[in-house]
């Protein structure tokens, strides 16, 4: 770690959350490693059973969090372990898309994208086409945004301690 | 021994939340021979002064309801957090922002630009906007500040209990109330109501199919409602399934798919994403365009999912503004 202080900070780098289904797309990452594909850093990669077992609260959380885009891979239509899980990870999709662009999230920082266990170079491919889209839009950074709107709330805090003098300590300690 | 101190208040609110205090009918003769009430805003003469007077924690319960948006419902939420022993979010705009909190998909400017120049009732030539602080012939006068986001009361002060509902059912305040007077409080942070969904409450129930599988959404307005089928079944979005109960089902009594307001249950973080994830995976559809389709009939996510709970998406409010 480099904690000196006179050197340029590292340039910003996207940090993206990747939820891949343990059967298909999971496989084809872990093809596309043993084949030794090189392919962009920015990912972290979560390992579920299924794409359908993905809740929208994960992607919303990982946003939250300060993840800059989610991606979701899972089987292809037809090839779920669980027959029917990707359908349940398509249908959840197509509407959260339409909820975070209602939200003010652009349509590039999520993505969901069928990848079979033989498919390591579309993993390769998805991750690099994501990460130059992410790149492209810039920071999402939701924890700063929090703690800008945030500021509002300190500031008469602040002014109301000033002008009592007293902290706004809650009313804990009192016995109930 | 002086009888417990309990104070309402107010805030960004319709006033439906007071209305259900009335709506305790004969009840309410109980709670008021039970405890003295300290403030009202909508009953009572009390003043912010009064409050202040008291000494810290003076106050048993505060029963707070609506969000917090300006400063001056900021400051009176710090103000009786300060004095109360127990502050209870009363109600859904309270506990996760509510109606109020759609504004959040709005930037302040928007919502002013809106409301003093564009909409069309409003004749302002000048464009004369109100100001935080006004002087006239060596008199000045103070306005609160309007805040860039809607609030829930925990996202301001420390909660130690919520009452759900829009509004809270008398069944659900007088059990609350009971809790409070007998000393007989569960752990902090905990929803005063049933942590099951509404679906257990409905008489509908019964005829929810095991696999359940709907082919399009429609509104409400869009077919003839079955009085005794469950909503989904007929394919109307109803919010049952991720929703806390203690209002016994009341829209589907009614003949409306339930809407949400009692938030969500202990084991769902977002009460909208929870909804939605519900809704979405039981369509029939198994490609984009026919999902598109079958979604017609939701047209408006937020509204849809998000109706009671804007405040409390993790997302917090349309983070582009």
């Amino acid at each position: 770690m480099n904690h000196n202080d006179s050197k340029p900070q590292a340039p910003w780098e996207p940090r993206i959350l990747a939820i891949f289904c343990n059967w298909c797309t999971y496989t084809a990452a872990d093809l596309a490693g043993v084949s030794r594909m090189q392919y962009a850093h920015n990912v972290r990669i979560v390992r579920v059973m299924c794409s359908g077992r993905v809740d929208p609260q994960f992607v919303l959380d990982a946003f939250a969090r300060g993840a800059d885009g989610v991606l979701i891979g899972g089987c292809h239509p037809g090839d779920c372990h669980y027959i029917e899980g990707n359908y349940k990870a398509l249908r959840r999709s197509e509407m959260l898309k339409r909820m975070l662009s209602d939200m003010g999230i652009e349509d590039k920082r999520y993505r969901l994208e069928w990848i079979s266990a033989a498919e390591g170079d579309k993993v390769q491919r998805v991750i690099n086409e994501m990460t130059a889209d992410v790149k492209a839009l810039g920071p999402l950074n939701l924890p700063g945004r929090f703690k800008d709107w945030d500021k509002e709330i300190a500031e008469l805090e602040h002014a109301l301690n000033g002008k009592g003098g007293e902290c706004c300590s809650h009313a804990k300690e009192v016995s109930r | 021994m002086s009888k417990p101190k309990v104070a309402f208040y107010w805030c960004a609110a319709c006033g439906g939340c007071e209305e259900s205090v009335v709506d305790l009918a004969e009840d309410i003769l109980g709670v008021i021979g039970a405890v003295d009430i300290v403030m009202w805003p909508v009953a009572m003469d009390f003043k912010r002064k009064d409050i202040e007077a008291m000494e810290d924690g003076s106050i048993t319960a505060t029963l707070l309801n609506g969000a917090i948006r300006t400063s001056e419902q900021e400051e009176m939420a710090r103000l009786l957090r300060k004095k109360s022993q127990v502050m209870i979010a009363y109600g859904a705009c309270a506990q996760s922002g509510g109606i109020p909190a759609f504004a959040n998909q709005f930037a302040r400017e928007q919502i002013m630009k809106y409301v003093y120049e564009d909409s069309p009732t409003t004749v302002n030539p000048e464009k004369t906007r109100p100001q935080t602080h006004f002087e006239e012939n060596g008199r000045s006068v103070e306005l609160p500040e309007f805040r860039n986001v809607v609030r829930s009361l925990d996202q301001v002060v420390d909660v130690d209990y919520y009452i759900p509902g829009c509004a809270p059912s008398p069944k659900v305040l007088k059990a609350a109330l009971e809790a409070l007077l007998s000393g007989k409080l569960p752990p902090k942070g905990t929803v005063l109501s049933p942590d099951t969904a509404t679906c257990q409450d409905c008489s509908r129930l019964e005829s929810k199919p095991q696999d359940l599988s709907v082919k399009e959404y429609r509104r409400v307005h869009q077919l003839k409602l079955d009085p005794e089928k469950c909503f989904l079944a007929q394919g109307v979005a109803c919010m049952g399934p991720g929703t806390r109960g203690g209002c016994e089902a009341a829209c589907p009594k009614g003949n409306m798919p339930c809407t949400g307001c009692y938030g969500p249950t202990s084991k769902v973080i977002d009460h909208g994403a929870k909804l939605m994830s519900s809704l979405t995976s039981i369509l029939e559809a198994k490609e984009e365009a026919a999902i598109d389709t079958a979604l017609k009939g939701i047209p408006d996510p937020i509204g849809t999912f998000y109706r009671y709970g804007m405040s409390k998406c993790l997302l917090r409010r349309k983070v582009n503004l």
